[in-house]
């Protein structure tokens, strides 16, 4: 697919700042590529360490150790750090490192955007910390902030959570354009749309998603501002509004959202299977249009979130159909993660093993997403563990642990050193027992009546709910490890070779490890 | 006998277990939850099947095909043919699986011809229920005592899932609820009718069931809505049609006979010892869960009582009294007025304005409340 390009001899245009000033105005797309993973990491443990709470005080029934204010606190700054602090900036980190060394670009097309985007994201999050140290204390009405829970009865700090949300969407928009640009205009001589890696193309996609639904979110925030702060009716009845209207407006964002948070790790997926197969990807093509698919379906079924708020059984059929289509691209992607493993040359290094706890943890969440798109079914399951369940299985062993594959596929290429491999399959053992321990049961829990949200439970649930904060406290612990392994490889460790995996593809593996400040000032000869 | 659960395909419909730990969705005691719950069921098999497919040419493939073992990779990469058939044989299955979840639907949304119709509104954090074409309506809220929520005391055998005053309905009758809500959304639950439906302020939303055996049926506010979402279950006794006719009587006169009651003691003056015990109790039951026991609140959310120029100041006396039966729109004080008898009021009232170093002076009584809400 490509031939090494040498350019070794441009490393003389090096102007690195050192200290701070080189972290503060970079323009880089490898360090802004690292500022976001490492930023992404500490909000990974801030929003774990908020999991920590929830799972201890639902060790037992009762109210042992939070009040239930603040218990809705840790669960809504749980989800929105989770979701906008560490999945979001993990793939934009990713994006940022991989896109211009994978298309043969040298850098992103917008660096002085790029650098922007992503220095206000410490001061969203900042702004919605310390919500939490204000009078009446944090958001507690849900990451998905329902009106009127998020207006009329919200706490006093609910501007700084809108505030925060705008600039992280800010943050989004600008990475999204950085990326859509980047590929367009950017690609090497010879590297047409149909011949870049999986992970661009996925990118690529998501980027449109996030220009599109972005701005809906800032809509909604901003309604959700002027109805609590400057007298405005939009979803208030008594005004002419509708709190129903404020859910179709969330959620037209909402869905699309959580394939923005899948479609990367697809592509992730899609490079590190077949690298350690040492087969070339089954149905690219196809892969490219299941994404596309995935993405354009990804508009028409947002009121699968809200069977329950009684609309027409018109609407409910609809969505319930448009639902289930979502499973057959889906399906195909798995079909040929498998097609692609089938009659390979397997080795499990630690990125094999979270591709392929991937590829079976994250069916298992698209399973009991088909069982919930089947609307009579879902008034049963909606709201409840089984839907905690189901979407912890698509975003901690679906996305999460595409992002730690991730990691170690590409650790080699950023540090220039190989990882500890033997820490890093306790890594993933430990991971994937304790996160199994962790969500499974839920299911469970759900199936039998305990609803989500909750900060104490009868007490039939009590068996269920003290192996599952056992599997959290194991599942969270165990993520010291993985800082651990990284600071242990960036520091020092076995150098690695240019390409260090056999089968691995890519003009990313021409460039020598650590890859060099600057890559491919000449553009690359794709064949 | 105990046995430790072992999760199988089939095991899962009847698990023997370790105490009370229900592993699957209920059966329920409707037609429609029977349906519901067959349907879960036939779509759970299916994705086993799919997934043992699925997985077992992983694992199989992981064995056989691992470089340790000498594999050597083939080359094909794609196959236009094999692409097609997963794409349409899964698309089937799909159809398969949504003809009876259709038909399914389509029974559950149609609420015509009811015999009863049930009024719920929910609010933070309990429910009220209104009987159409009867003289009956009442609150019902979580009846488990702080002290086992505290684990002061041991908790019993329905703890967080028991109510003062449950909903009763009747046996072999199809009764349709009408649902909304007077402050944020809700959403009253019973798993065992497979009723599920959003409380929506200042909009209806239409449920319905027929419930087959009498019995007592709990479900839970599903839908967060603020600090005690946790603490507001449900409970619905299902009698049968005679027993149910027999309770809706006595539950009208008794009904009828308060509000005369309450007409009648108009003229009484409570002293400020009996108003000050009975205002505690409400106090305790109605308004500590926002304003706190110690009437200090939670600043920013809730605001406090003690100190406050309403409850504290002589000349706001009209102020307190209408908003406690009033209510203030745009924030979570809600109307006690339809929630409280008029001694009630009067004497959380007197309580609030003589408690926590409050020292107005203020004696409320019935009669003044009465008053206030004829002006």
């Amino acid at each position: 697919m490509s031939t090494a390009v040498g350019d070794i001899h441009h490393d003389h245009h090096h102007h690195k700042p050192s200290g701070i000033t080189r972290w503060l105005f970079t323009t880089n797309h490898k360090d802004i590529g690292s500022l976001y993973l490492w930023f992404s990491f500490l909000m990974f443990l801030t929003g774990g360490a908020m999991a920590m709470v929830i799972r201890a005080e639902l060790f037992q029934p009762g109210l042992q150790l939070v009040e239930p204010h603040f218990f809705n606190q840790m669960t809504t700054v749980h989800g929105l750090i989770m979701v906008f602090g560490a999945v979001m900036p993990a793939f934009t980190g990713l994006a940022n490192w991989m896109i211009p060394m994978m298309i043969g670009a040298p850098d992103m097309a917008l660096p002085r955007m790029n650098n922007w985007s992503f220095w206000i994201l410490p001061f969203a999050f900042a702004i919605l910390l310390s919500s939490l140290f204000m009078p009446g204390g944090g958001p507690a009405f849900g990451w998905t902030f329902y009106a009127p829970l998020s207006t009329t009865y919200s706490p006093d700090s609910t501007a700084l959570f809108v505030f925060s949300i705008h600039i992280m969407g800010i943050s989004s928009i600008m990475g999204a354009i950085n990326v859509i640009v980047t590929i367009m205009n950017m690609r090497a001589p010879g590297m047409n749309y149909m011949k870049m890696p999986l992970f661009v193309w996925t990118w690529f996609i998501t980027a449109f998603l996030l220009i599109a639904v972005m701005p809906v979110l800032a809509g909604a925030v901003t309604m959700v501002l002027t109805d609590k702060y400057f007298g405005t009716s939009f979803f208030d009845a008594a005004g002419g509004g509708d709190p129903v209207m404020f859910q179709h407006i969330f959620w037209f964002f909402g869905h699309p959202e959580v394939y923005i948070m899948i479609l990367p790790s697809f592509g992730i997926i899609s490079a590190i299977i077949p690298a350690f197969t040492r087969k070339r990807l089954f149905g690219y093509s196809s892969m490219v249009y299941a994404t596309a698919s995935i993405a354009v379906l990804s508009f028409l079924v947002w009121a699968h979130h809200m069977f329950t708020t009684g609309m027409p059984v018109f609407a409910e059929l609809f969505f319930m159909y448009c639902t289930m289509l979502i499973a057959v691209p889906t399906g195909v992607k798995v079909f040929n993660w498998v097609a692609t493993m089938w009659r390979g040359a397997m080795t499990f290094e630690t990125p094999m093993l979270f591709a392929l706890a991937f590829v079976i943890l994250f069916t298992i969440g698209g399973f009991s997403g088909l069982m919930l798109a089947i609307t009579p079914v879902d008034f049963q399951y909606h709201d409840t563990y089984f839907v905690v369940a189901h979407f912890h299985y698509v975003l901690v062993t679906g996305a999460i642990f595409s992002i730690m594959a991730a990691c170690y596929y590409w650790l080699p290429k950023w540090s220039g050193h190989m990882y500890d491999e033997v820490l890093a399959r306790w890594h993933f053992w430990l991971s994937v027992i304790s996160v199994n321990v962790l969500f499974f049961p839920m299911h469970f829990a759900g199936l039998a009546g305990m609803p989500r949200r909750i900060p104490d439970y009868s007490v039939q649930f009590a068996d269920i709910n003290q192996i599952v904060s056992i599997g959290g406290f194991a599942f969270g612990l165990t993520q010291l490890l993985f800082l651990y392994i990284v600071v242990k490889c960036v520091r020092k460790g076995k150098p690695a070779p240019a390409k260090p995996w056999e089968g691995a593809e890519g003009l990313e593996w021409t460039v020598p490890s650590p890859a060099p400040y600057h890559t491919f000032e000449t553009p690359p000869k794709i064949d | 006998m105990k046995t430790i659960p072992v999760v199988t395909v089939g095991a899962l419909t009847s698990v023997p277990t370790y105490a009370e730990t229900q592993l699957n969705l209920t059966r329920g005691v409707t037609d429609i939850s029977a349906r519901v719950f067959d349907l879960h069921m036939t779509i759970f098999y299916i994705c086993c099947v799919i997934g043992v497919l699925v997985f077992g040419a992983m694992f199989i493939s992981m064995y056989l095909h691992r470089k340790s073992r000498g594999a050597k990779p083939a080359s094909f990469h794609e196959s236009v043919k094999v692409e097609v058939l997963w794409t349409v044989i899964p698309f089937l299955i799909l159809v398969g699986m949504a003809i009876p979840a259709t038909q399914t639907l389509i029974a559950m949304e149609d609420p015509s011809d009811a015999d009863l119709t049930v009024q719920i509104t929910g609010s933070q954090w309990k429910w009220h229920y209104k009987y159409f074409g009867h003289e009956v309506e009442y609150f019902s809220l979580l009846a488990t005592q702080q002290e086992q929520i505290r684990n002061k005391f041991d908790k019993g055998e329905n703890y967080l899932l028991e109510v003062d005053r449950p909903l009763v309905v009747p046996t072999g009758q199809k009764i349709r609820f009408l649902v909304t809500s007077d402050d944020v959304i809700h959403s009253w639950w019973v798993p065992d009718f497979a009723v599920k439906k959003d409380a929506n302020p200042g909009f209806i939303n239409e449920a319905w069931t027929r419930i087959e055996e009498p019995g007592i049926y709990r479900g839970q506010c599903a839908e967060l809505c603020g600090k005690d979402h946790g603490f507001m279950p449900i409970v619905v006794i299902a009698k049968s049609p005679a027993e149910f006719d027999q309770w809706m009587q006595e539950t009208e006169a008794q009904q009828r006979k308060a509000k005369e009651e309450e007409q009648r003691l108009l003229a009484m003056q409570m002293d400020k010892d009996e108003l000050m015990d009975l205002g505690e109790k409400i106090y305790l039951a109605n308004c500590a869960a926002c304003h706190q026991p110690t009437g200090e609140g939670v600043p920013g959310v809730f605001p406090a009582l003690k100190g406050s120029a309403i409850a504290s100041k002589k000349e706001h006396l009209p102020d307190h009294i209408e908003i406690v039966v009033h209510g203030k729109s745009g924030t979570a004080m809600q109307a006690f007025g339809a929630q409280l008898s008029l001694r009630e009021l009067a004497a959380v009232i007197t309580y609030e304005r003589n408690a926590w170093g409050n020292d107005t002076g203020d004696l409320v009584q019935a009669a003044d409340v009465n008053q206030h809400m004829n002006q």
